[in-house]
């Protein structure tokens, strides 16, 4: 009976996502507020009640009570975060915040499901991490001087990064953390959004050649230094943001040809130079010969995904704890294991959801340095997806990078919480300001 | 106008490229999301049937394991199930198919690793299942229909008797594998009680298939490639001549022919029909070693063979700088060249059908526990290795060894044989090993057989004996 329960569960749960995944498309049909605001309740009710049915399924078959506990907390937060982000800022995106919770719940079961020790600590994570964020906004609209203070992100991010690099623990041969004892921070994590504020005051402050030059050199700089402390994945998300904020700055197409040729390059001498490049290479072209060694891990990846199939074998079917770091870079596959590859594809559109409001979000700002900064947070946000999901399903090779708001991990849930709350300032702050371009008209005349 | 137009225009251009920008990432993701597709559409399956795989142990929890059956329905291996619900693999054939068939306990191999997921699922009627899964009870898991042929098996296990070696026989034209034995052999059914003697006698291996993993020295059964390679680089092959005093001499070194047979004045093609050393250790001294390596790659030498189940690699390797000794040996197939009984058949198997190869295979359909076909496995053509011209050549020298040559006995049935014999030297002593591949009939070939017989060639036509019991029991039905 419990069987059936659990073989029925997966069904309705991928149903109901697609309907959650098709209201995210759907509602830019809509132009009336009213008739948005309907769709968003809805997409808050199937959310509550794919995490309603997941619980009972996990509560059931793990017969912890304290799960029951942990599921009133955690809808408590959704609830509470829901009405906070609404009752403070009217004019947030509510797609956002809607698709952010469902995120953070998707990861929330399936990490419960592995985990429940590190479920709690997750769920710990969370609330803090959204407390400290949502006061975001409202300090985008106080502190003005965001934008000319570039030195100090550039040089704190170069510092953190390199702190790193020499110092840090080796997490999956990669330098990836610093551990103070009672908390292991990834530096890297927050580095990325000084690296973006970085980018963005430089280019607002000019877009002269010499100005690109400058700001070339240190990007460069950045992404060498991750290289040079074995994060791959992390190198790249730098250095594809840089130059899709370059493009967007200067306007001209051919810098982002020129950048795909340097980094062509660059990665042919990387793998020639670095060990660790070519062994996720050689995995990568044929994990099954290496099986053993470096091509464990996606091999491991795509049995889970495989097994699974469409619908996924239902929770506590599979053993989506054998998969490496399943809780963590390979996320998507333990929930593709489970709850099915359908599930899956849902959670990539959602992503994708967001990543189209952020843009969207970009190009309706009136000032220069805050679309940059959209653009940027943007276009990190999603190629982190596309670089963890296409590395677990092997269509490109594994890097090791985490599924923003869905993979365990206390930095990268802040620093992708902080990124939402950027994006929900830059909404609301998208007219307050007079726009640069105005004045430089005025100017002209 | 210009103070409204000009703000637009700069704007607009950072609008239109973070536009561009969403549509680089979407397009990606349309790349991405169709990979996924593609992914478990077509190569889940495969992907997920390996060993390493734990996860399709879990489906036993469920299914009771499918049955394997050879193409005319004879159960080959059954899970029975008794009233408490312990299941046990049986294996009614015992020792007959032990290699292809494989075991399930102590790892998986043969057809049991080949099928296991197939087995492991159930594609009995949805109703019976969902009512198995209220219930409690496991459903039956579906059977895989092999391409063997019981009779060929028998026979050809009976003909290799006492001696160790391999048989593989196969159809040319569409790439079943009808017979595959290997020997020595274990009994699948006390495997587990077997087992520690089995791992420590470490001179007989017998868990080996040595059909598809012995490497063998090919012998004289080389001299298709050597000869095909001849006729390509001299287009006047048919002048050759040779007088053979039984050994020949070049430099300093000698080949005998076999037991110091004289064959007298040969041509190509009695050279080729009474496996005349000298003549083409000759041969092999007038061969371009670059395209010579090129022939044995594309007749899948050294690379994986096109088949879905576990095998070696063939090993055939030839230098410009070989020495004169060297170039003799290789030519007459001793040397380095190593080669497995299964690559043997698929030679003579592009020979039988016109110069064109069809993957071997094992599995021909899956079927549910009521019989039903769920999944038929195509046919498919690996390609063309030789042209037919060159088939056709081939063939009537291969026909002409049963003639005239070293393969007469095959010449009483009446079913017009062709093949090539070898006996290959694998160390000083006088145990030679004894190998067959050829096919019948010559005309519309319809079964190709390939045999290594061990340790068995004083005579030198114990490989073909085994080859005639096959094909007399083929074309008697």
């Amino acid at each position: 009976m419990v069987n059936i329960l659990v073989k029925l569960s997966k069904y309705v749960i991928t149903l109901l996502m697609a309907f959650y995944t098709f209201k995210c498309f759907s509602v830019f049909r809509h132009n009336s507020d009213k008739a948005k605001n309907r769709i968003y309740k809805e997409q808050n009710a199937i959310m509550y009640i794919i995490h309603f049915i997941a619980y009972l399924i996990i509560f059931i078959k793990s017969e912890n009570i304290n799960v029951i506990l942990l599921y009133g907390a955690e809808l408590a937060f959704f609830i509470m975060i829901i009405a906070l982000y609404q009752g403070l800022y009217p004019k947030c995106s509510r797609l956002l915040v809607n698709n952010m919770c469902m995120l953070i719940a998707s990861g929330m079961i399936i990490i419960t499901r592995i985990s429940f020790d590190k479920a709690i600590k997750q769920f710990i994570i969370v609330a803090v991490s959204s407390a400290l964020t949502i006061a975001i906004p409202i300090l985008m609209k106080k502190v003005r001087s965001l934008r000319n203070i570039y030195w100090f992100y550039g040089v704190i991010g170069i510092i953190l990064l390199g702190v790193v690099a020499a110092f840090g623990a080796s997490t999956y041969g990669a330098n990836l953390s610093i551990d103070l004892g009672f908390i292991s921070i990834q530096p890297s994590e927050f580095v990325k959004l000084l690296f973006v504020f970085f980018v963005a005051s430089m280019f607002n402050k000019s877009t002269s050649f010499k100005q690109i030059v400058i700001t070339t050199i240190f990007a460069a700089l950045h992404v060498l230094i991750l290289v040079l402390s074995t994060d791959l994945g992390g190198a790249l998300i730098f250095f594809v943001t840089y130059l899709m904020m370059l493009y967007i700055a200067s306007g001209k197409a051919y810098y982002i040809f020129a950048g795909f040729l340097a980094g062509s390059g660059a990665a042919v001498v990387a793998y020639n130079l670095f060990s660790h490049v070519k062994k996720r290479v050689v995995a990568f072209l044929d994990p099954f010969k290496v099986i053993n060694t470096s091509g464990w891990q996606i091999c491991q990846s795509l049995f889970a995904i495989g097994t699974g199939g469409w619908f996924g074998m239902g929770l506590y079917n599979g053993i989506p704890g054998t998969i490496p770091v399943g809780d963590k870079d390979l996320v998507f596959s333990a929930i593709s294991e489970e709850l099915g590859v359908l599930f899956s594809i849902c959670i990539i559109l959602v992503c994708l959801s967001c990543f189209i409001m952020m843009m969207n979000i970009a190009t309706m700002c009136n000032a220069l340095f805050y679309r940059l900064i959209g653009v940027g947070l943007g276009t990190m946000y999603i190629f982190q997806v596309f670089m963890t999901i296409g590395g677990g399903v092997k269509f490109i090779p594994l890097t090791g990078v985490t599924l923003p708001l869905v993979s365990y991990g206390g930095s990268s849930m802040l620093s992708t919480l902080i990124q939402f709350a950027i994006v929900q300032g830059l909404y609301i702050l998208r007219n307050d300001e007079v726009t640069y371009y105005e004045q430089e008209a005025e100017a002209e005349d | 106008m210009n103070r409204k137009q000009k703000p637009k225009t700069k704007k607009s251009i950072e609008e239109k490229g973070i536009v561009r920008v969403t549509y680089i990432f979407l397009g990606l993701f349309v790349c991405l999301i169709g990979y996924i597709v593609y992914f478990m559409v077509c190569k889940s399956e495969d992907t997920i049937n390996n060993s390493y795989n734990k996860r399709l142990d879990s489906f036993a929890d469920y299914v009771v394991r499918g049955d394997i059956k050879t193409s005319d329905g004879k159960v080959l291996a059954h899970t029975e199930v008794d009233n408490s619900g312990n299941e046990t693999r049986v294996y009614p054939y015992d020792n007959v198919y032990a290699h292809v068939v494989g075991y399930a306990s102590k790892g998986k191999t043969g057809l049991e690793l080949q099928g296991n997921f197939y087995m492991l699922n159930s594609n009995d009627n949805i109703f019976v299942q969902t009512y198995n899964d209220i219930t409690g009870q496991k459903s039956q898991g579906d059977n895989v229909v092999t391409t063997l042929d019981s009779t060929l098996q028998q026979v050809a296990y009976d003909a290799l008797g006492s001696n160790n070696g391999a048989v593989v026989v196969m159809e040319p034209d569409t790439g079943k594998i009808l017979a595959m034995v290997s020997k020595p052999d274990y009994n699948p059914n006390t495997l587990a009680s077997d087992w520690d003697a089995i791992i420590s006698d470490t001179t007989n291996s017998c868990l080996v298939n040595r059909a598809t993993q012995g490497l063998y020295p090919p012998g004289s059964t080389f001299k298709i490639l050597t000869a095909l390679e001849y006729m390509r680089e001299h287009p006047d092959y048919a002048n050759f001549t040779y007088d053979c005093d039984g050994t020949l001499f070049i430099d300093e070194y000698k080949i005998d022919c076999y037991n110091g047979n004289a064959h007298g004045s040969v041509d190509f093609a009695t050279a080729f029909a009474k496996s005349c050393n000298g003549a083409f250790a000759t041969m092999g001294t007038m061969l371009n070693a670059g395209s010579f390596n090129k022939l044995c790659s594309d007749m899948l030498f050294n690379v994986d063979l096109p088949v879905s189940f576990e095998h070696n690699k063939s090993s055939f390797s030839f230098n410009n700088g070989a020495g004169t000794f060297e170039t003799m040996q290789t030519a007459i197939g001793q040397g380095k060249t190593q080669i497995t009984p299964l690559h043997n058949a698929i030679i003579a198997s592009i020979i039988a059908n016109d110069g064109v190869l069809m993957k071997p295979y094992l599995i021909d359909h899956i079927e549910n526990c009521n019989g039903v076909n769920v999944k038929t496995f195509k046919q498919s053509e690996y390609g063309k290795i030789i042209s037919e011209n060159e088939a056709n050549e081939l063939t009537t020298l291969m026909r002409g060894v049963v003639t005239e040559g070293t393969g007469q006995i095959l010449s009483y049935g009446d079913y017009e044989a062709a093949g090539k014999t070898g006996t290959a030297q694998y160390d000083s002593s006088e145990n030679d090993h004894s190998l067959f591949t050829g096919f019948a009939p010559a005309s519309d070939p319809k079964i190709v057989v390939s045999v290594v017989v061990e340790g068995e060639g004083s005579d030198g036509t114990k490989g073909v004996a085994v080859a005639k019991a096959i094909f007399d029991a083929y074309f008697s039905r």
